[in-house]
């Protein structure tokens, strides 16, 4: 029965395809390849996410070696929802790529970026899915060393410099996972997550679990780029291949924002890590430092994708304020802000990736007159852009009201002043570019662009439909976040 | 607890921070990445220190023995010391294109360069 074994084929399918694009090499095929795989892959994850609705956690031993000994693969709700949000943005990028690819790539290593972008969504995918600690640092690398790869791709000679310095962040924050891992295995002696969350609170309260805790913190707070661990992000974004930062934008960082989640209500579920420690206090200062430092910063930005860069840096900060909450508004909001800044960064990014492939640049001034030239993807752009900002009817806005309320909730209005403080901020980036597109003449000369191809308007226009969809009719989103929120938290009150 | 007692950890603790000193503090590319090295393999001495059983042997199963180590954060470490191999050589691979691109493999150069750029 194929059913049984869904929770496999999610990793194994685009990890058997992997290898065979570079079988492959014509540019064409691989391509091809890569796009049935995505929709496949989506496939199983709706699939799953049905199937976990319906009857609660699915596990999956490896091999049928039973947990805690083997390694097991678990989908419950969050990981189920995850799972689907990384499937779903691989499965639109992809079409999207084929243009954008053809236009920023050489042609004889296209084949080669089609097996390190299936190796990514491998890696995340396996992250959403493993119920096994060590299982999950693996995906991780994965993960990790294909988009290295992925950002060493780009144009200019900087996504290399990028790249190595991702590269470096990026293995530090690995490694000090490993230590942490390394230290609940010494006090507890399993990996496994369920199994670890049961022994956890036996041992919670000694010195070797606090260090752990604290590496494994840190080590995702870098791969996640919480401010101030952000700073290989901006040039990671910037100068990588345009479809690159718009599959990374909306899944990497989602991913490990996930693992954190992971690590705070399902390892450490029966501890009630935020009440004996400080690390609620200091990630909630972190998320708040980074929602209003990295606003602000975006707004100095002359190069639109750094801009939008920055802007992730805060977007991240909203999400690990919903975590912090510990309550089960705020996680929710933190959840389905996942779902809904994939959505909107990935649009965003794709008419940045439209822009690039009609005039060659994503500087602000380059951009005059865009809004007549190439209507379609700047209109895509405003409306993505004001869902970045949270304005009702836009998935935007749900998030943003959740954890306000989660704010409220807990009495602490400040912080639902700087919630709002920093979408003011979002307002005036945005407009930036809407003015100097829609309000500033188009240079005079040279070749009027055209709108882009539509291979690359569906999926933008898909994924920014999705965006007013979703902020319109909420429900569904917020049923499954809900959901994962309160199956997460069903251990602390 | 005798001297040297747990000497194992005081040396993983000593490459973890000898080698993430080197990451921070040196501007050769290269040698970051030898010091991100240092700094992996003190994690793995860490994980197989704690692997030993006093007294314990290798996990084969024989006649009158009756300890053994636990070999499980053994095979982790050679799955974490692939991973560590593949990053170091895309971290090579990195440095050989950053040399080719920038002429010099110094942080402090590039970044004089990407400033003027």
């Amino acid at each position: 029965m194929i059913a049984a074994h869904l929770p496999a084929l999610q990793v194994v399918v685009p990890l058997m395809a992997a290898p065979l694009c570079v079988l492959l090499r014509r540019p064409a095929l691989a391509w091809a390849l890569t796009l049935a795989v995505s929709w496949v892959v989506l496939a199983i994850a709706v699939l799953l996410l049905l199937q976990v609705l319906e009857t609660g956690p699915v596990t999956y031993p490896l091999g049928n070696w039973a947990a805690p000994w083997g390694i097991e693969y678990r989908v419950d709700m969050v990981g189920a929802f995850v799972l689907v949000i990384v499937a779903a943005i691989g499965a639109v990028v992809t079409p999207f790529a084929r243009r954008s690819v053809e236009h920023e790539i050489p042609r004889d290593r296209i084949y080669l970026f089609y097996a390190m972008y299936l190796l990514c969504l491998t890696g995340l995918l396996g992250i959403a899915i493993t119920g096994d600690a060590f299982n999950l640092f693996v995906f991780l690398e994965i993960s990790s060393l294909s988009s290295y790869v992925l950002i060493g791709l780009g144009k200019e000679r900087r996504a290399l410099t990028a790249a190595y310095r991702y590269l470096i962040m990026g293995t530090l924050g690995a490694t000090f996972y490993l230590i942490g891992v390394a230290m609940m295995y010494m006090m507890t002696g399993t990996l496994n997550m369920a199994d670890l969350a049961t022994l956890m609170p036996a041992v919670a309260d000694t010195r070797t679990i606090l260090v752990a805790l604290a590496f494994l913190t840190v080590g995702i707070s870098l791969k996640l780029a919480l401010f101030p661990l952000h700073l290989w992000l901006p040039n990671a974004y910037t100068y990588a291949p345009s479809v690159v930062t718009a599959f990374l934008a909306a899944t990497g960082t989602k991913v490990a924002v996930y693992v954190l989640i992971r690590i705070f209500f399902t390892i450490f579920g029966g501890v009630e890590v935020f009440r004996i420690n400080l690390i609620g206090d200091v990630l909630m200062g972190l998320a708040i430092l980074a929602m209003v430092s990295g606003s602000a910063v975006a707004i100095y930005q002359n190069n639109v994708k750094r801009m939008l860069a920055y802007s992730s840096v805060a977007q991240i900060g909203y999400m690990v304020l919903g975590v912090s909450f510990a309550t089960v508004t705020g996680l929710t909001g933190g959840i389905v802000h996942l779902f809904n800044h994939a959505l909107i960064k990935c649009a965003l990014f794709m008419a940045l990736g439209c822009v690039f492939l009609r005039i060659g640049s994503v500087n602000i001034g380059d951009m005059a007159g865009l809004g007549r030239r190439m209507p379609v993807t700047m209109a895509s752009f405003v409306v993505s852009g004001l869902s970045l900002i949270g304005v009702p009817l836009t998935v935007g806005f749900v998030s943003k009201w959740y954890l306000i309320q989660a704010a409220l909730e807990k009495g602490w209005w400040p912080i639902a002043v700087l919630v709002l403080f920093s979408s003011l901020l979002a307002v005036i980036y945005i407009w930036r570019v809407v003015e100097v597109a829609y309000f500033r003449p188009a240079p005079e000369g040279g070749p009027a662009p055209a709108e882009a191809p539509l291979s690359m308007l569906v999926p933008m226009w898909l994924l920014t439909g999705a965006s007013v969809y979703f902020g319109i009719d909420a429900t569904r989103t917020l049923e499954v976040a809900g959901g994962a929120a309160a199956f997460l938290l069903k251990g602390t009150p | 607890m005798e001297f040297p007692g747990l000497y194992n950890y005081w040396i993983t603790i000593v490459l973890m921070m000898v080698g993430f000193y080197i990451v921070i503090a040196h501007d050769n590319l290269i040698k970051k990445v030898v010091g991100l090295n240092i700094f992996q393999v003190s994690v793995f001495v860490f994980y197989i220190s704690m692997a030993k059983v006093q007294g314990g042997t290798a996990p084969i199963l024989d006649a009158g023995i009756e300890t053994y180590s636990n070999p499980l954060p053994h095979v982790l470490i050679l799955t974490a010391i692939v991973v560590a191999v593949a990053t170091t050589a895309l971290a090579l691979a990195l440095v050989v294109r950053i040399r080719n691109a920038y002429g010099t493999i110094e942080d402090d150069e590039i970044e004089g360069q990407e400033d003027d750029a």
